[in-house]
């Protein structure tokens, strides 16, 4: 909410036009327009009768990284599912509120949601390379997923790799099974995939906590390589992690009832000067 | 390892590890030991019972048994056997022809009704529908016969037809003189039919356990549904589904009374698929049974163990594509 923009969106209604032709005319990844990022409106969300998520409003401009903080159970996954249109995917799952890309609602009746999804990439907790395809064919597969044309694969694959801080390690063995790499290795290369199909928006669910201090670190670096060409939003639990790599920090509570956002703030504040007592007792460490 | 045999002197070799288990669990151990050894004894002891009743028919015919077609007893006036010819070819022909014919009509549609079922069917609709499927498992197969023979029939016939009339110059769809009725085609329709639950509940089963981290992989990089299932599921469970289908293409081949009231049943090979003339062991066997002579018996059985060293073989080559194709999509 601190740097919420109430002009944004008439802003952005007034400019499809020029965005348009800026993505027409830059297909490399990461080249694409950066948009004007990403923003939640009121966002609610159930699974069923439970509601996980209570009237969360958070921007994420462009060029940023956000990091979402907070204990178990707060509903900060969740939250950042509603922001590319997984949350969908779980039977019983609800939302109300909008996530607007670009000044658009991504939930209204006749979106294209492969569409979404395109622009609003999403790198999972655990790794999830296709075991059946090769490294080379991992990161080509959004392409194929999404039916998408690009003549120059070789050199899509290898920019999307050295991106990811990968291409070094596997540039001789493209046509190993992605399985054969390390965890580390696996969500880079899963990062290089996400990357493959030049989303505007990366959501990153918990990207390290099933990875080692080493891999850890490169993915951090990745990540702030990368927060240069694209929005990208971060669900940690490790707070030395949130603030190493966000500009911005948003920390989430479920007190008894359902998820809220309590507060947000430029990451030095959330960490030095909290204004909400509960964030203090938190990233202090005195829970959670 | 320099440090350590500094200390010790030498290396040591490795101990035995053993554990002492609980009665309990020997009981236990005892018991599910004995239930996974009963399928193999029960399926050895009806090999034996099968060699023992067959031996000496085997022994007669030799390789003619599965060689030739005759299926001939003589008897004199006094009802004394004077002669006799045993041969089982065209059945043989005619068990794996129904079989493949089955297999080829069920598996196309059990994978889309599992695709169906576990992809885009609403809950509601789902549970009804899988009911549905295993009911069908469970219908006794004369029934099926008496369908296929009286309901099934004049359509399939039409069909039998519009395939000949089309797709006539490929050899096995040739008929003449033109009897399409009871053909080894309408009887693998029937087969299909009878295949298509076991197929479809196997297939869903594997589709079920599709890992659900790779399906979201493919989600969030903006696959349609279609895509998802192609490039995630459909690799995923193809191991499954060849042993789904493998194991309908047993029950296929083994499928006795459906066949029997469906098929024309004739002692001459007939790879002409739509023409109104066929076989199938398990079959001749229930044509033969209730009025053969102890000697022709023998010979039943020993068709019996045929059929039973095709099922074995057919099931042991399926294993073999199964291992083959099954871990590629894991």
């Amino acid at each position: 909410m601190t740097f919420e923009n109430p002009d944004k969106k008439e802003k952005a209604m007034a400019t499809p036009s020029s965005l348009a032709s800026v993505a027409a005319n830059t297909r490399k990844p990461g080249t694409n327009t950066l948009g004007i990022g990403l923003e939640a409106r009121g966002v609610h969300a159930w699974f069923g009768k439970h509601h996980a998520l209570s009237n969360v409003s958070l921007d994420f401009p462009a060029g940023t990284v956000t990091a979402l903080i907070g204990p178990s159970g707060c509903g900060k996954s969740t939250f950042i599912r509603t922001l590319n249109r997984m949350h969908e995917f779980i039977p019983g799952a609800a939302m109300a509120g909008e996530v607007l890309l670009d000044g658009k609602d991504i939930y209204e009746p006749g979106t294209d949601v492969t569409k979404i999804r395109l622009k609003i990439g999403m790198v999972f907790q655990k790794p999830n390379p296709f075991p059946s395809m090769t490294i080379g064919e991992n990161v080509l597969s959004g392409l194929k997923l999404a039916q998408l044309k690009n003549s120059n694969k070789d050199e899509l694959l290898e920019e999307c790799l050295v991106r990811a801080g990968l291409w070094n390690e596997v540039k001789d063995r493209l046509n190993a099974h992605g399985g054969s790499l390390s965890g580390g290795q696996q969500q880079r290369l899963c990062i290089a995939r996400a990357l493959a199909v030049n989303p505007q928006v990366l959501l990153m669910d918990e990207p390290c906590s099933a990875l080692d201090p080493g891999s850890t670190l490169r993915i951090e670096e990745t990540i702030k390589e990368l927060s240069e060409t694209m929005t990208i939003v971060i669900v940690t639990h490790n707070m030395q992690q949130a603030a190493r790599v966000s500009d911005f920090t948003a920390f989430f509570l479920a007190d008894g009832g359902p998820g809220e956002m309590i507060e947000t703030a430029p990451t030095s504040q959330i960490f030095s000067q909290p204004r909400d007592q509960r964030t203090e007792n938190y990233v202090t460490g005195r829970f959670g | 390892m320099t440090t350590l045999e500094s200390q010790a002197g030498r290396i040591p070799s490795p101990r035995e590890i053993t554990t002492e288990p609980r009665f309990s669990d020997k009981v236990f151990r005892g018991v599910v030991t004995a239930g996974g050894l009963s399928s193999l004894v029960i399926l050895g002891l009806i090999a034996i019972f099968l060699g023992y009743q067959g031996f000496e028919i085997l022994a007669k015919e030799g390789i003619s048994f599965i060689t030739t077609s005759e299926w001939v007893v003589e008897v004199d006036s006094f009802g004394a056997i004077t002669n006799t010819t045993f041969g089982l070819a065209a059945m043989l022909v005619g068990t794996i022809l129904c079989a493949i014919i089955a297999v080829v009509i069920a598996v196309p549609i059990s994978v889309s009704a599992a695709i169906f079922l576990s992809f885009y069917a609403p809950n509601s609709l789902k549970k009804v529908l899988v009911s549905v499927i295993d009911l069908m498992a469970a219908f006794p197969s004369i029934l099926f016969g008496f369908w296929g023979l009286f309901v099934l029939m004049p359509s399939a016939e039409y069909w039998a037809k519009l395939i000949n009339k089309y797709l006539g110059f490929i050899p096995i769809f040739e008929v003449e003189p033109r009897i399409f009725t009871r053909s080894p085609f309408i009887a693998g329709v029937v087969l299909a039919i009878m295949i298509i639950p076991i197929v479809t509940s196997i297939s869903r089963e594997v589709f079920s356990q599709t890992p659900l981290d790779r399906i979201q992989a493919a989600y969030a990089l903006g696959a349609t549904r279609w895509n998802v299932i192609r490039t995630v599921a459909l690799p995923y469970a193809r191991g499954g589904i060849v042993g789904g289908s493998m194991l309908g293409l047993g029950r296929a081949m083994g499928e006795t009374v459906a066949v029997y009231t469906v098929l024309n049943i004739v002692y001459q090979i007939n790879w002409n698929v739509l023409f109104g003339a066929g076989g199938n062991v398990a079959s001749l066997i229930l044509l033969k049974f209730g009025e053969a002579q102890p000697y022709e018996i023998k010979a039943l059985m020993a068709a019996g163990l045929v059929l039973f060293m095709l099922t074995l073989l057919v099931n042991f080559l399926a294993d073999q594509v199964i291992t083959r194709s099954g871990t590629k999509g894991r």
